[in-house]
């Protein structure tokens, strides 16, 4: 189908003719709005789009937002969107996308991602939770950790070791696990800011249908990669204005707050506020490559970079502060769902922002991404390529 | 805005960077820097009139090519990858300033490349100066000196900046003095001019605007030649180490370099689209365009500065010889981050321009 933005426009419009958001059920409208293809328009018909450009999307979501319509409050479920749809759509069977992919647009279900593990982080690879077949299911035991919304999640998208005896890449599966299942507790990993935005997810005997299995049996590696991928350009890959974000927080304390200027003070702030620009029309380049169809691995130095800023920013106004610098909000346990920088203290984003070069990749893990797959230079050797996960050190 | 490349400016990015492989391989480049002919005039003719280089921002009224500046910064992507010795950036100075004073004399010339002008200004002068200039007029005759001037070995006129306007002056009247000059590929002058007769071109507030326009839309272009540069370094650095073996394992085989090398890479991927930003802005005479062109020249300078840094230093012993070329891009990568304005100081003119002074 070839899509142009007027074309798009005028679906919307004679769909919000037909359904007054103003009197439909919230839900009920966003899944007539899935079922109109006008979700997320560049995936399949049937499944929430019109297989229209991804360029196009922000014209449907502005006529949406235009007349106030209800959304589906997208940074609430955000891995749902960024990691679980796309896999699904790419690696899973029709009734998988059939079952999963409306409530998921929706914000009926909430998803959640179990990969990282204790012994596991930067090489995923070796990961060590144990599914084991047994008649139409799969049983599960292991610990996930780093594992964001996992208390309000309905599911998982999960990957499991179901073959100890071959080198790590070959022996994982993909599955999507039901959070409600007997045998999965969730428990709060405090983090330094001192909430809970993270969990840990113990997994005993918990029995998943092979039906839920994505993507063959020892291919969840592959599959995996679909999930990363797009991970990284929805940490750092968004369309944002001049001044937003950490930058625009401190400009505003900067304008406002003359009792805290000195001139030394001025040439880190406007290198800061450089660097902010130099990353915003980088990921702005790179999101117009995107939209004429030649994705780079740019997205891996959009979230490099934004990481290694939010860090400089935020541990540049805690300075710029002074005294106030110096007072925290409050260290009480609490479990955020989202992550609200700006309403935050400085404080909260200084230690918040520490996050940024670990979650998503570390940032050393990114610069061999880099290194190894634009530069092409060697990569690190590997001694563990060729044994059997069984065999590794740990 | 657009950042990307269009598929015309592939195509004359294509020419230039065949031209110059062709004509002026570093080897060449280097020989040239210790002979008595330090601009190659043949290259800067192919260059200039041949592929069209010196009119495209110039509006085919003037005979130009009716182009803009974003077709003209990636020209001096290509000049700067290759550090090629020919007047291209005091040549856009000139022109930007012409084209504010729209000289109907002077740019049909100019933009066929049948002639040569560049402005006469310390490279060093950034955007938004107030020009203090020792050149005073005596009727239409011009006294004075300016020092370190870019390009003006290679120039045929002068657009020079008086205290009493703007003026043209053709450079034979002018003494010319060559000065050893940090970057080899594009050697500076000072200029003496006695009594030297002078074409007014504009003055009071439109000589005022004309250079400051040059000293835009020259800062945008730098930016690209910039780009161009770090390009250069990333590309030849990253070949090298693939290949230089220590320890019985490639050299690039080490995080120490590989993280470096994907830091800077990283970089240049945002010097990309600042420049494409600042080239954008002052080719649509956008309003945002002074703040594009501080941002440009703030990442850019220190960017290309630490590929050709990064370059030297990861080549080791070979890096620091004279028959390799990575000195040729130090050296450039240096004068470019002082040319028209440094780093800190498009940071003093970004925080007056957004408001974020002390």
């Amino acid at each position: 189908m070839d899509f142009a933005a007027e074309d798009l426009r005028d679906r919307v419009r004679d769909f919000l003719g037909t359904h007054d958001h103003t009197t439909t059920d919230r839900l009920e409208f966003l899944r007539a709005r899935f079922d109109a293809g006008l979700a997320w328009i560049s995936f399949p018909v049937g499944f929430g789009g019109l297989g229209a450009p991804r360029a196009l999307q922000p014209v449907a979501d502005g006529e949406f937002a235009a007349v106030g319509a209800p959304n589906n409050e997208p940074l609430r479920i955000g891995i749902g969107l960024g990691m679980a749809a796309p896999t699904i759509l790419r690696h899973g069977t029709e009734e998988q996308r059939q079952r999963w992919l409306r409530p998921l647009w929706t914000g009926e279900e909430v998803w959640c991602q179990l990969f990282s593990e204790p012994g596991a982080g930067s090489d995923l690879a070796a990961l060590g939770t144990r599914a084991v077949r047994d008649g139409d299911d799969w049983v599960v035991n292991g610990q996930k950790v780093w594992t964001s919304l996992a208390h309000e999640a309905r599911w998982a998208i999960l990957i499991a070791r179901t073959d100890p005896t071959v080198p790590k890449h070959q022996g994982i599966t993909y599955f999507a696990a039901d959070m409600t299942a007997p045998g999965v507790e969730v428990r709060p990993l405090r983090q330094i800011t001192g909430e809970a935005e993270f969990n840990e997810v113990f997994l005993t005997d918990v029995r998943i249908p092979d039906a839920h299995r994505i993507g063959d049996v020892g291919d969840g590696w592959r599959v995996a990669q679909t999930t990363l991928m797009n991970e990284r350009v929805a940490i750092g890959g968004g369309a944002v204005p001049r001044e937003a974000g950490m930058i625009g927080v401190v400009a505003r304390t900067w304008r406002d707050r003359p009792d805290l200027r000195t001139p030394g003070q001025q040439d880190t702030l406007i290198r800061l506020w450089v660097a902010a620009e130099a990353g915003r029309l980088a990921a702005q380049r790179l999101r117009e490559q995107l939209a004429i169809g030649q994705p780079g691995a740019e997205g891996s130095a959009v979230k490099f970079a934004y990481s290694r800023l939010n860090q400089e920013i935020s541990g540049f106004e805690l300075e710029l502060l002074g005294e106030e610098g110096l007072r925290y909000e409050d260290y009480s346990m609490r479990r955020p769902s989202i992550v609200e920088w700006e309403r935050r203290s400085p404080g909260y984003r200084y230690l918040r922002a520490k996050g940024n070069s670990i979650e998503g990749g570390t940032s050393e893990i990114l610069a061999n991404i880099i290194a190894e797959r634009v530069l092409g230079l060697p990569s690190e050797i590997r001694v563990d390529k060729d044994l059997p996960w069984k065999d590794l050190p740990r | 805005m657009n950042l990307l490349y269009g598929e015309e400016e592939h195509e004359l990015r294509s020419a230039v960077r065949q031209v110059l492989s062709d004509r002026s391989p570093w080897s060449a480049v280097l020989a040239r820097t210790e002979s008595d002919e330090p601009y190659d005039r043949s290259l800067w003719r192919t260059l200039a009139a041949d592929i069209g280089c010196a009119g495209l921002a110039v509006p085919e009224k003037f005979g130009g090519a009716g182009a803009s500046w974003r077709e003209a910064a990636v020209v001096a992507e290509e000049l700067g990858r290759a550090v090629a010795p020919v007047p291209y950036l005091g040549s856009v100075l000139a022109m930007a300033a012409l084209l504010a004073t729209e000289d109907e004399e002077l740019l049909p010339d100019l933009a066929a490349g049948e002639r040569t002008a560049v402005l006469a200004l310390p490279l060093s002068t950034p955007p938004g100066a107030v020009v203090l200039s020792s050149v005073h007029a005596d009727g239409a005759s011009l006294t004075g000196t300016v020092t370190s001037v870019a390009d003006a070995l290679a120039a045929d006129i002068l657009i020079v900046p008086s205290s009493d306007g703007l003026f043209a002056v053709d450079a034979a009247d002018v003494t010319r003095t060559p000065i050893p000059s940090l970057d080899l590929t594009r050697p500076l002058c000072d200029l003496s001019l006695h009594s030297a007769p002078g074409r007014v071109l504009g003055d009071g507030e439109a000589a005022e605007r004309a250079w400051s326009a040059a000293l835009t839309a020259g800062a945008a272009v730098l930016a690209s030649e910039q780009l161009g540069v770090a390009e250069w370094c990333l590309d030849t650095t990253v070949e090298y180490v693939k290949g230089r073996h220590q320890f019985g394992r490639p050299v690039g085989s080490y995080q120490a370099l590989k993280h470096r090398l994907a830091e800077l890479w990283v970089s240049v991927t945002q010097a990309r689209a600042v420049a494409r930003y600042a080239a954008g802005c002052v080719a649509d005479d956008d309003p945002d365009a002074a703040i594009a062109v501080s941002i440009a020249q703030a990442h850019c300078s220190p960017v290309a500065v630490r590929a050709a840094e990064e370059c030297v230093q990861m080549h080791g012993g070979i890096g620091f010889t004279w028959e390799h070329p990575a000195h040729l891009y130090l050296k450039r990568a240096k004068s470019d981050a002082i040319a028209l304005g440094t780093p800190e100081r498009h940071r003093a003119a970004l925080a007056r321009l957004v408001g974020l002074s002390a």
